[in-house]
């Protein structure tokens, strides 16, 4: 279908942003790099009065590295992919692009728009909580920073207010001795996961598991830790008896709803068997070899 | 309530010639080029991003028309299928296809040759992995996509043998 009418607005900072967000309210729409706004607006599942545009707010377009990487809102999918830095600093955001749609939906698409939309298979909002990072929100208020585990609030919600912009996301420094990995699952390639899992894990020098992140996707209105996995995983040796615990805990500690393309007990097999293979990959990363 | 009007004038280059036009801001680019600019070689199918046919290429990268709005694309520039070859003068991207039988009823093939542009640019040696992987995200109803896969291999062959376009 044909886009319903709008007032159409085109900021060029983020003050006048939080300014038009702060008038509008409910009534607008934030467009970034329109890849789930226009369809829904295509299929009139949206009507926003007002669309605000942010493809010209320059400041919105960054990648740096302090204590730990920042990515501004506006940053494409594709520029990330293709960013030495984010190569470096945050190789599991790499990974998990390559699994976002197609090239054209990744010129267009962008970092803060996948996080901000919470899809509930997307890839993005699943790293950053595997990572433990966070999400800087600002309105006329002022700005904040909100962590993963309390942005995500179910299906398509966050816990961003009407008049807040999201303006970067911010990932830690990795540890030494860490490891990340990322695998999905989906019917063809490009689609939307039936499950994704993003593990990030730390060792000490004797290879027992420090720290371990277990985040997944699709089996829940919002990317879900999987937190029994961590804790049988914590203090433990990492090894194929630990990560088979670990696997067996993350599925039985969800209850994904069946849909069309899985029932609840396929869904729960294949975090299992992906939690699995990530710990493994995880591991040898974080041991230096993989 | 300020409101700011409803259409705007939109200037840009498609196939490297200055277009312009005005267009209502909620017009998408793919309607606009074929609408308003007479460009209708590429085609809309699905008009929410899934099927590719709308595929053009944004100042180089490869993009859905149907997901970007006609004001948008101010001040840049596009490549779409006629700016590749003339029936009497196809390129050969176009030749191979046309030679794997890579389309039957052509409806996709626009967003299937606009993808393949962009992937030989930036990969002139693919591999077959790597063509179906960029592929993924087109559509086609008739050919069973083996053609078409045959179609850009034997492109990338030929665009490495020197005939370039
Ligand atoms: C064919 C197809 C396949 C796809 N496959 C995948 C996939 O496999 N995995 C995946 O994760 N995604 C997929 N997507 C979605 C794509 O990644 C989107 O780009 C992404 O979800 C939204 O990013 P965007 O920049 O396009 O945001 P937009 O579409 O512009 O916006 C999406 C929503 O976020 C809000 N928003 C955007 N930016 C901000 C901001 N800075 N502050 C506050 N609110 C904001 C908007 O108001 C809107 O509600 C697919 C899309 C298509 C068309
Ligand atoms: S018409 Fe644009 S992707 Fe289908
Ligand atoms: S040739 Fe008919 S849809 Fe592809």
């Amino acid at each position: 279908m044909k886009l319903p009418p709008f007032e159409y607005r085109t900021p060029e900072t983020v003050e006048e942003t939080v300014e038009l967000l702060g008038e509008f309210g409910d009534e607008a729409k934030i467009l970034a790099g329109g890849q789930s706004l226009i369809p829904l607006l295509a299929m009139r599942l949206s009507r926003p009065a007002v669309v605000i545009d942010i493809n010209n707010v320059n400041e919105l377009n960054t990648i740096s590295n302090g204590s730990g990487l920042s990515i501004g809102a506006l940053t494409r999918h594709r520029t990330a992919e293709r960013s030495a830095l984010v190569q470096s600093s945050a190789p599991m955001l790499v990974a998990a692009l390559g699994y976002v749609g197609h090239d054209a939906i990744r010129t267009r698409g962008t970092i803060g728009g996948s996080v901000a939309h919470a899809d509930p298979a997307a890839e993005l909002p699943t790293v950053l909580t595997a990572l433990g990072g966070s999400v800087s929100a600002t309105s006329a208020r002022g700005t904040r920073s909100i962590a993963a585990d309390d942005f995500f609030e179910g299906f398509l919600s966050t816990s961003l207010a009407d008049d807040e912009l999201l303006t970067a996301i911010q990932l830690p420094p990795r540890p030494d001795r860490s490891g990340w990995s990322f695998n999905e699952f989906s019917r063809r390639s490009g689609d939307f996961a039936l499950v994704g899992v993003a593990v990030s894990i730390e060792l000490d020098e004797s290879g027992t598991v420090v720290d371990a992140r277990i985040a997944m996707s699709g089996v829940a209105g919002e990317p879900t830790r999987a937190i029994e996995a961590e804790t049988a995983l914590r203090g433990n040796p990492a090894g194929p008896e630990s990560f088979a615990t670990a696997a067996a805990a993350a599925a039985a500690e969800i209850n994904p709803s069946a849909d069309l393309h899985g029932t609840t007990a396929y869904r729960k097999h294949l975090a299992g068997i992906l939690v699995r293979k990530g710990l493994n990959e995880a591991c040898d990363r974080a041991k230096g070899t993989r | 309530m300020t409101t700011t009007p409803t259409t705007q004038s939109v200037q840009l280059t498609v196939n490297g010639v200055a277009r312009s036009g005005e267009t209502e801001n909620r017009k998408t680019l793919v309607d606009f080029l074929r609408d308003d600019l007479e460009l209708t070689g590429t085609h809309v199918g699905c008009e929410h991003g899934v099927c590719g046919a709308c595929t053009i290429l944004l100042d180089g990268e490869p993009v859905r028309s149907c997901l970007m709005l006609a004001v948008q694309a101010n001040g840049r520039s596009l490549e779409t299928i006629e700016g590749l070859g003339s029936p009497d003068d196809l390129s050969p991207l176009q030749q191979a296809f046309r030679e794997s039988h890579g389309f039957q009823c052509g409806f996709c093939t626009p967003g299937f040759v606009m993808t393949t542009v962009a992937l030989l640019r930036e990969n002139p040696d693919p591999s077959e992995a790597e063509i179906r992987h960029c592929l993924s995200g087109n559509l086609c109803r008739c050919t069973g996509y083996q053609s078409i896969v045959e179609g850009v291999k034997s492109a990338a062959l030929a665009l490495q043998a020197g005939e370039n376009r």
